[in-house]
C-alpha cells in the first residue's frame, strides 16, 4: 500500500527532476525574502542562479542549529508573519528556543508526509491511533495527529504521561496503533506485563520516534505487545516526525526525499560522502515555505541507502541513527554512543535495562560508570551471580567500544525513568 | 528438612540495612539468622525469618531485589570438633559449600545454614550420616 505510488516509486531521473525543481524555485524565494541566507550566499560567491540542479547542492553553505538561535524568532521566515498559521518550538535545553513556523501549504505538505509514512507502517481509515507523543509546542503531538486524520484513522489525542489513563484506553477503546517515543514504549510494555493485560490489547502497530533506540529493544517491544515497530524519524527544523519512516521490510527509512534532500557529509571537513558511508545527516527543504533551510546539519549520524526497496518504493532511505555527533561521547579518544553500551546490555538482558552512563574525569584520566538496575532473573543468593552478571556486562562493552567500564549494580526502579526522551549521561567532566 | 532462606540485594547506602529491618519490624516478622557479604559496592543480606513468603512479598513490593534460596540448616553441638565432623563429611562426598553463617540457638547446640549447588543431595547426605538438621517449623519460630 502506498499513500503516494507516484512519487514514493518514481524513478531515479523523475525524482532529480522534481527536486531540481524545487529547490531552484525555494533558493530564489529565500534569496528574495532572508536577508540571513542572502548574505551567506553572498559571501560565498553564488547566486541562484549558479545552482542548475541537485547535483550543485554541495556549492551551497550549511546552516546550523545556532544560525537559527541567532536569528530568534523569527529572523529565518521567508514569508510575511499573516501568512504563518503554527509555530513549533524545541525545548532550549541550551540557551533559546528553535522556533519554526508553518504555513497552512507548509501544514498540508506535513500531513501528507505523515500520511506516507502512517501507510508505510500499514495504518488506514481502520484503525484506532494512540498518540502518546507530547502535544504542544514540540511537534512529535501534532505532527502524528494530523498525519493519522489524512489516512482516515480515528485519532485519540491523549498525549504523553498518564500511563494509568493510556493502558486503561488503549483497552477500552480498542486502539490498534500507539506512537510515542521509544524509550515510552518500553516502559508502557513492562507495565502492561506487570499488569497481565496483554490479552485484553488489540494493538498491532507501534509508531516510534524522538529518539534513537536499539534492534534489541524494538524486539522487546515487539514480542511483549506483539505488534510491529516501525521507527519514524523526523525533526522540528525540518518538519517534525515523518521526515523519514520504515515500511515493512523494516531496512531503512524512507526519506520524502521530493520534499527533504539528504546528504551525509563528513562532519570534520563538511564534504559529502558517497552513499553508503557513515557521516552527518544534512536536510535541504525544498517545498517549505514558512522556513526553509538550506543544507542543515542535524547532528544525526547515519548512512544512506539507494536502490529500490522490497516492498516498492524508490525513495532513499537513511540506516538508523547511530547517535548524534553533538551527544556522543569522547571517553580517553574513544567515541561512545549510549546507544551502543544499550546494545552490549541487551546482550544480557531479555529486556531493554535501566541504566545510566556517568563519565567523570579523575587526574586527568576519563572514567566511564554504568549504572545497571539489577533484575531478579540474574541471581540467586550469591555474590559471585552477581559479579559474573558484571564481568559480562563489562566485558560485551569492551569487545562492542574498546573501553572499560566499570559497571555499578543498583537496586530494581531506583535509577531515575522518563516518561519521555530517556536521560541516560551525566557527563561530569567540564569539557 | 529444607529451609528457606531470602537473600535480599542491597545497595551501599547508609540506613538500607536499617530500612529493611524496620520494614520487617513493623510487620512483626522475627529474623532467625542472618549474615552479610559484602561486596565492593554493595552487600547481599541473607536471612532466615519466620513466615518466608510473606516477607519476601512484602520486601518485593518495599522495592528490593529478593530471591528465595534452599537452605539447609544443621544443628552443631557446643564441643570441639562438632563442625569439624560435618564439614569431614561434605568434603568426603565431594560437596562444596558456596557459603555459610552459624548463630547460637541454644546452651547446647549451634545452628549451622549452610548453601551448595545441589541443597537437597546436602541434605541427604547430611541426614544419611546420622547429622541433625533442623526443621523448618523449627527454625522459623527460632
Amino acid at each position: 500500500m502506498y499513500w503516494n505510488e507516484n512519487i514514493e516509486c518514481a524513478d531515479r531521473a523523475e525524482m532529480q527532476r522534481v527536486q531540481s525543481e524545487r529547490l531552484s524555485n525555494m533558493l530564489k524565494r529565500v534569496y528574495e525574502n532572508v536577508p540571513f541566507y542572502r548574505e551567506k550566499l553572498k559571501e560565498a560567491g553564488i547566486t541562484p542562479d549558479d545552482i542548475k540542479s541537485v547535483n550543485d547542492l554541495h556549492k551551497l553553505p550549511f546552516t546550523i542549529k545556532q544560525d537559527l538561535r541567532d536569528n530568534y524568532p523569527f529572523g529565518l521566515f521567508a514569508v510575511p508573519q499573516n501568512k504563518v498559521v503554527r509555530l513549533h518550538a524545541s525545548s532550549g535545553t541550551t540557551g533559546k528556543p528553535t522556533v519554526v513556523g508553518y504555513t497552512q501549504n507548509d501544514l498540508e505538505m506535513w500531513s501528507e508526509c505523515f500520511a506516507r509514512c502512517a501507510t508505510m507502517a500499514g495504518v488506514s481509515n481502520h484503525d484506532i491511533a494512540q498518540v502518546a507523543y507530547g502535544y504542544g509546542l514540540f511537534t512529535g503531538g501534532l505532527g502524528a495527529h494530523y498525519g493519522f486524520e489524512r489516512v482516515g484513522a480515528s485519532v485519540i489525542p491523549i498525549s504523553g504521561g498518564n500511563t494509568k489513563k493510556q493502558l486503561q484506553l488503549m483497552e477500552d477503546f480498542g486502539s490498534t496503533v500507539i506512537a510515542c517515543t521509544p524509550s515510552y514504549a518500553s516502559f508502557l510494555a513492562e507495565t502492561v506485563t506487570a499488569q497481565g493485560i496483554k490479552d485484553k490489547l488489540k494493538l498491532k502497530i507501534g509508531v516510534f520516534g524522538a529518539e534513537p533506540w536499539t534492534n534489541e529493544m524494538r524486539s522487546y517491544i515487539e514480542n511483549t505487545l506483539d505488534i510491529k515497530a516501525y521507527n519514524i524519524y523526523g525533526l522540528s527544523e525540518i518538519i517534525g516526525p515523518a521526515v523519514s519512516m520504515e515500511c515493512e521490510c523494516q531496512d531503512g527509512s524512507h526519506i520524502q526525499e521530493d520534499h527533504f534532500i539528504p546528504e551525509i557529509i563528513n562532519p570534520e571537513t563538511g564534504e559529502v560522502l558517497p552513499y553508503g558511508e557513515v557521516g552527518e545527516l544534512v536536510f535541504t527543504t525544498v517545498t517549505k515555505e514558512a522556513m526553509p533551510l538550506i543544507r542543515y546539519r542535524t547532528r544525526d549520524l547515519t548512512k544512506l541507502i539507494v536502490g529500490k526497496c522490497k516492498c516498492g518504493r524508490t525513495t532513499v532511505r537513511m540506516a538508523p541513527v547511530m547517535g548524534r555527533s553533538d551527544d556522543m561521547l569522547i571517553i580517553r579518544g574513544v567515541n561512545v554512543f549510549p546507544s551502543q553500551i544499550e546494545s552490549a546490555l541487551m546482550e544480557v538482558y531479555e529486556k531493554s535495562p535501566n541504566y545510566q552512563l556517568i563519565v567523570n574525569r579523575n587526574n586527568n584520566l576519563d572514567t566511564l560508570e554504568v549504572k545497571v538496575e539489577l533484575t531478579d532473573e540474574h541471581w540467586n543468593s550469591e555474590v559471585k551471580e552477581i559479579e559474573m552478571l558484571k564481568k559480562r556486562i563489562s566485558d560485551n562493552i569492551t569487545s562492542l567500544i574498546g573501553l572499560h567500564a566499570s559497571i555499578k549494580m543498583v537496586e530494581p526502579n531506583s535509577l531515575p525513568r522518563s516518561e519521555g526522551k530517556a536521560q541516560r549521561v551525566i557527563d561530569n567532566r567540564n569539557i | 528438612m529444607i529451609i528457606k532462606q531470602l537473600s535480599i540485594f542491597l545497595e551501599d547506602k547508609v540506613g538500607r540495612l536499617a530500612e529493611l529491618t524496620e520494614i520487617l519490624a513493623k510487620n512483626d516478622i522475627n529474623m532467625s539468622a542472618f549474615s552479610v557479604a559484602d561486596a565492593l559496592d554493595y552487600g547481599i543480606l541473607r536471612v532466615v525469618v519466620g513466615r518466608p513468603e510473606l516477607a519476601a512479598q512484602i520486601l518485593k513490593e518495599a522495592g528490593y531485589s529478593v530471591k528465595m534460596t534452599d537452605v539447609v540448616c544443621l544443628a552443631v553441638p557446643h564441643q570441639p570438633g562438632g563442625l569439624y565432623k560435618a564439614l569431614h563429611i561434605l568434603s568426603e562426598n565431594n560437596i562444596a559449600i558456596d557459603y555459610m553463617y552459624a548463630f547460637a540457638s541454644n546452651v547446647d547446640s549451634a545452628t549451622v545454614v549452610l548453601h551448595s549447588d545441589d541443597v537437597k543431595h546436602l541434605a541427604q547426605v547430611l541426614q544419611d550420616n546420622q547429622m541433625e538438621l533442623v526443621k523448618s517449623n523449627k527454625i522459623y519460630q527460632v
